[in-house]
Order: C-alpha cells, then sequence, then structure tokens
C-alpha cells in the first residue's frame, strides 16, 4: 500500500484498502476556520448530540477575517468564540494566540506523522509534510466528524512525483509545485494523493515542503504526502501533543502514475493570471509591471520566507509604484522574526508589517486591488477577483522573486536586484 | 425536473462561484444573490428557479467552502451538471442535497439555453431542444444513501439512532 492507503487502513481498521473503496475511518483532528466553522456549528446543532466527540480534537482558528474587518465577520467569528466556550475546546487559539490555520496547527505540534486530519479548509492538505492523510472537506463534513470522531473517504489513486538533483539557488519548495502544475494541470491530479519523493525532497527544509504540500489542492489533489524522515522528526519532537506512529509505503505499494523531474532544470516560477497552472520560468516572465507584493499566507508566511525576502530587502526601499505588505503566519512567526530583526529591515525599506490574517490572500482585507491593479503575490491561488476586483490580476511566485519584485517594480529574479 | 440550461467553461472556481468579499455571512439568500457573479456579472439577475447549470471540466476547484454549493442551490438552481467536479465541491453538493452529474458527454453537447429534462434516479438527462439523451456516471450506493436521506445531517441523525437503538 502507498501512504495515504496505509493510513486510511490503519484509520478504519482494516488490514488493506485499495484505490476506489470507500471506508468510514476515525479522524485525529478536525479543523475548522471563521469562514466555514459558523456553517458547520449551524449544521451540528442540527443532529442534536450533546457533546462534540472529543475536545482535545477539535482545532478552531480565527484567522480569515479577523482581527475582525466589519461588522458581519464579527458575527461570525462570536459564533465560533461562543461554540468553542460552551464546548471547551482546547485548541481555540483567539486572535493574539492565532495565526494562519496551516502554518499554526503544525508549529503547534497538532498535526503529526501517520494521523488522518480533515479540515473545513481546502489547504488541509498543508500536513502531508508532516507524513499525515490530511485533507479539505465542507462544513458539513466538518459537523459530522465533530459529533462522530470519524468520516467517510474514497480511498484516493496516488501518484508518485520524484524530484532528482539539485536545486538551483532562489529555488524552493513553492516553485516545484507550482512546476508541477504547471507541468500536469490545476486537475492533473484530481481526487488522487500525490506522494513527493527524491534527493531534492529529502534535503527540503519543513518550511519548504509545508508550501509544497499546502499546494497539492492546486493541482486537484485529494492530499499530498512526504514520507516522515529525519527533518519531519526534528521538527516533531518539541512539539507533538500526542503519541504518533510514522508510516510508510510498502516496497510493492502500487502508483497510478509516476513522474520523474531533474529539479536542477527548474528555475524560479512564476504563475500567470488566471490559473496555477499558467506557469512560466522567471527568464520567460517579460516586462510585467506591478502596484502590490504580498508575502504572506498559508503557503509562504513562515520564518524561512521571512528570512529569505528579508535577505533580498536589506538596506533596499520598495519601489516607489509598489505596496508591499508582509504578513508572518503566525505570533510566534511573528516574535522570531523580530528577534532576528527581520521585521526591521522590512519596515526600514517602506513595506508594511502585518498581524497574522488570511487577509488579502482571499481578497478579504488588508490589501484589496482596485480594478485593472497588479499584484505579486507568495499566495497559492490567482483566481479571477481572488484579490479583489474582477478585472484585477495576481501573479503568483516565491518570496525571493516576491522581494525582489517589490524592490524592482516589475516581477524580476533576485540577481536582478542583489 | 425540466430547466433552462446556462453553460460555463473549464474550471470554474469557488471564488468565481461566490467571491470571498461575500463570504462574511453565511445566509444563503445573501450568497445567492452573488452567485456566479465573478464568472457572469448578470448571472444572478437572470436566473430563474429551477434552471440548470452546465459546465465542462473541473467544476468547482479552489477551496472548500460550502458557501459555493449553498449560493447555487438557494438561487434556485436544480441541478449542476458536468465533465468533471473538484472533489470538495463534489462532496459538499452531496452533503447539502445540491443534485449533481458527471457526464462530460452531455456537458459538451449541450448548448446555453436549452430546455432538458433531468432523471435523478437513473442518471439521464434529456436535451428537449435537440432530442439527444445522455446518461450520467451513477452515484456509489453509499452517496446515494447519504442523498436519499436528504444529506449528511439527515444521515448522522439515523446513524446515531441505530447506534443508540442496538446500545439498550
Ligand atoms: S492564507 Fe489564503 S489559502 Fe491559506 S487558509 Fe488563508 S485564505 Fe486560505
Amino acid at each position: 500500500m502507498t501512504i495515504a492507503e496505509k493510513i486510511l487502513a490503519r484509520h478504519a481498521g482494516k488490514e488493506h484498502v485499495r484505490p476506489n473503496d470507500l471506508i468510514n475511518a476515525r479522524v485525529d483532528l478536525v479543523l475548522g476556520n471563521d469562514v466555514t466553522a459558523p456553517v458547520a456549528i449551524k449544521e451540528f446543532e442540527r443532529i442534536g448530540v450533546e457533546t462534540v466527540f472529543d475536545r482535545d480534537r477539535i482545532a478552531l482558528v480565527p484567522d480569515h477575517f479577523t482581527p475582525n474587518k466589519d461588522i458581519q465577520s464579527a458575527t461570525q467569528a462570536r459564533i465560533m468564540r461562543e461554540f468553542a466556550r460552551k464546548h471547551n475546546i482546547t485548541y481555540y487559539f483567539e486572535v493574539g494566540r492565532m495565526g494562519i490555520e496551516h502554518a499554526l496547527l503544525p508549529e503547534e505540534g497538532l498535526v503529526l506523522p501517520g494521523e488522518v486530519i480533515i479540515g473545513a479548509d481546502s489547504h488541509t492538505c498543508t500536513y502531508g509534510a508532516l507524513g499525515a492523510f490530511a485533507t479539505g472537506v465542507g462544513s458539513t463534513d466538518m459537523a459530522a466528524a465533530m459529533a462522530l470522531g470519524e468520516t467517510w473517504f474514497k480511498v484516493p489513486a496516488t501518484i508518485k512525483v520524484e524530484f532528482k538533483g539539485r536545486l538551483r539557488p532562489w529555488v524552493s519548495g513553492k516553485d516545484l509545485i507550482l512546476y508541477l502544475i504547471g507541468k500536469i494541470g490545476v486537475d492533473g491530479a484530481l481526487y488522487r494523493s500525490l506522494e513527493f519523493t527524491g534527493e531534492i525532497i529529502a534535503d527540503l527544509s519543513m518550511d519548504s515542503r509545508l508550501s509544497m504540500c499546502n499546494m497539492a489542492i492546486e493541482a486537484g489533489a485529494k492530499c499530498g504526502i512526504i514520507a516522515p524522515d529525519e527533518v519531519t522528526f526534528e521538527y516533531v519532537k518539541k512539539r507533538a501533543k500526542r503519541e504518533y506512529e510514522p508510516v510508510y509505503a510498502d516496497e510493492d505499494a502500487e502508483y497510478e502514475k509516476v513522474y520523474t523531474f531533474n529539479g536542477s532544470d527548474i528555475e524560479p516560477q512564476v504563475a500567470f493570471p488566471h490559473l496555477p497552472e499558467n506557469t512560466r520560468g522567471i527568464s520567460e516572465v517579460g516586462d510585467i509591471k506591478i502596484d502590490q507584493v504580498v508575502i504572506g499566507s498559508c503557503t509562504n508566511g513562515r520564518l524561512e520566507d521571512l528570512r529569505t525576502a528579508a535577505s533580498i530587502l536589506k538596506g533596499k526601499k520598495v519601489h516607489r509604484d509598489v505596496r508591499l505588505i508582509i504578513i508572518p503566519g503566525t505570533q510566534e512567526i511573528t516574535r522570531q522574526a523580530l528577534r532576528e530583526g527581520l521585521l526591521d529591515i522590512f519596515l526600514e525599506a517602506d513595506a508594511v508589517v502585518s498581524t497574522p490574517t488570511c487577509g488579502p490572500c482571499l481578497g478579504g482585507h488588508m490589501g484589496i486591488l482596485a480594478e485593472g491593479e497588479r499584484a505579486l503575490s507568495t499566495t497559492n491561488r490567482n483566481f479571477v477577483g481572488r484579490m479583489g476586483h474582477p478585472r484585477s490580476e495576481v501573479y503568483l511566485s516565491n518570496p525571493a522573486v516576491a522581494a525582489a519584485s517589490a524592490v524592482a517594480g516589475k516581477i524580476s529574479s533576485p540577481e536582478e536586484v542583489l | 425536473m425540466e430547466g433552462r440550461v446556462w453553460k460555463f467553461g473549464n474550471d470554474i472556481d469557488t471564488d468565481a462561484i461566490i467571491p470571498a468579499r461575500y463570504l462574511n455571512t453565511s445566509d444563503p439568500r445573501e450568497l445567492a444573490r452573488h452567485v456566479m457573479e465573478d464568472a457572469d456579472p448578470e448571472f444572478p439577475q437572470k436566473v430563474a428557479p429551477g434552471d440548470i447549470i452546465v459546465a465542462l471540466k473541473n467544476f468547482g476547484c479552489g477551496s472548500s467552502r460550502e458557501h459555493a454549493p449553498i449560493a447555487i442551490k438557494a438561487a434556485g438552481i436544480s441541478c449542476v451538471i458536468a465533465s468533471s467536479f473538484a472533489r470538495i465541491f463534489y462532496r459538499n453538493a452531496i452533503n447539502i442535497g445540491l443534485p449533481i452529474l458527471e457526464c462530460p458527454e452531455a456537458a459538451e453537447n449541450i448548448r446555453e439555453g436549452d430546455k432538458i429534462r433531468i432523471d435523478l434516479k437513473q442518471g439521464l438527462i434529456h436535451d428537449l431542444t435537440t432530442g439527444r439523451t445522455f446518461s450520467a456516471v451513477p452515484f456509489p450506493p453509499f452517496m446515494q444513501e447519504i442523498m436519499d436521506k436528504g444529506g449528511l445531517i439527515n444521515y448522522v441523525q439515523w446513524r446515531l439512532r441505530k447506534q443508540q437503538g442496538s446500545g439498550t
């Protein structure tokens, strides 16, 4: 069995599962946010159970429209807060302790190797970086899982993606996943599990792995998984809130497809509007002026991302026609960035630094685009209207390219400004 | 059911179905007022109860927001037919009881404005304008059961009652 099959089999109490089996599996954690949880709570209350299945296995994170941007979003956040209090939910993270959910939960040791995690948020697939089977579901699924502690799955077939060679300078996990999506398309892995392997993956930091698995959904995948290794164990050692058991693929695991790429050929990638599959290498981008740059989100708001951006912005100024918005993923990342002097570098370069929030990533607040404006963003989606007006444009890249472009005023490679 | 068709292309994402700027509410009527707005700004005014959406591949890709099928359902759309659906949208639609059918042939051949009749149980789609008939991929029995019970919440209630029943 592949990693995904084996994890699912264990959680369903079965010896063996195969692709397309419909199973009921136990879940180790159920997640919701201020957009999806209020809908789930309403449905949960319809079920008519008194309590949640386990108050230690539900995580509620107000991150999308918080700190609340208007009265309506404040009302949504309050529904979640009151539910958390009523049911004594252990992992409710109030503003001031919260972060963007997919940056926060790994940091808190709430998502662990070998686990099954569902979240009412499509980027729940991020936790595959730790060797978990993690996938996004809807609010009604979340409601049912909060009551039962289990949910149904169709076992996905697995596509193996191998990256050989060595990464070039300024290339990160974000570029590998954008490159893959560019090759296979936004439905290239529809309903499948993506298993990432190869020398390059073994060398990748946890931050880079998280941003890679984060975008598995942008290829249509149900999950993206990296087998746990030393990097994983080093990361979870100080954090794990529960016992866990790593799971590996069997020698004779069956893959529906295997892709092999030579990572040494991959340069920093840029996704053009309006789909993440419209990728080009940075050398092919041409002359594209930008009005705004966003560095942050559950894809690229982690410490490594901020360090990379700072290494480029140090001693430089953001171009006079550009707004640079930097959003650290969590409170802890903000504090560490402060200690390391990164925030100071950003502020000196004329960037604004925000408290953790999804904010502009989904066109919520804190950096909405007007008609005709163009942004380069380290986020994960560039759909029509994603960051504001339906006739605005979003380009996607890694933090190094984003920082360099903020300085140059047009989409540029780090080498051009250093 | 019978209705008039609105046709859409490939990869219609959840931001096009219901833009995130409206997600500060979960009120279905409010959401319906902006349904498909970023794919077709006039759609919320044009759509009438009973209408049917026909789209090509990967319909509903992007976020997990259940607000997307909720908005479609609240706008009175009676069924969505597509060549393929993104998986979370597919799941959500079944869970909230929005009828959907996967049928590449129908999706490609049915045109905007056609009148079609759908037999959900059999998965049959009749294009009354052109006289053609298509048959859709049937649901696995387990999902059919969720739909027969009227959605996931009713199904869970039923299961819990069954468990309690066997416990006493
Ligand atoms: S940062 Fe963006 S993609 Fe990530 S959870 Fe928030 S809205 Fe979703």
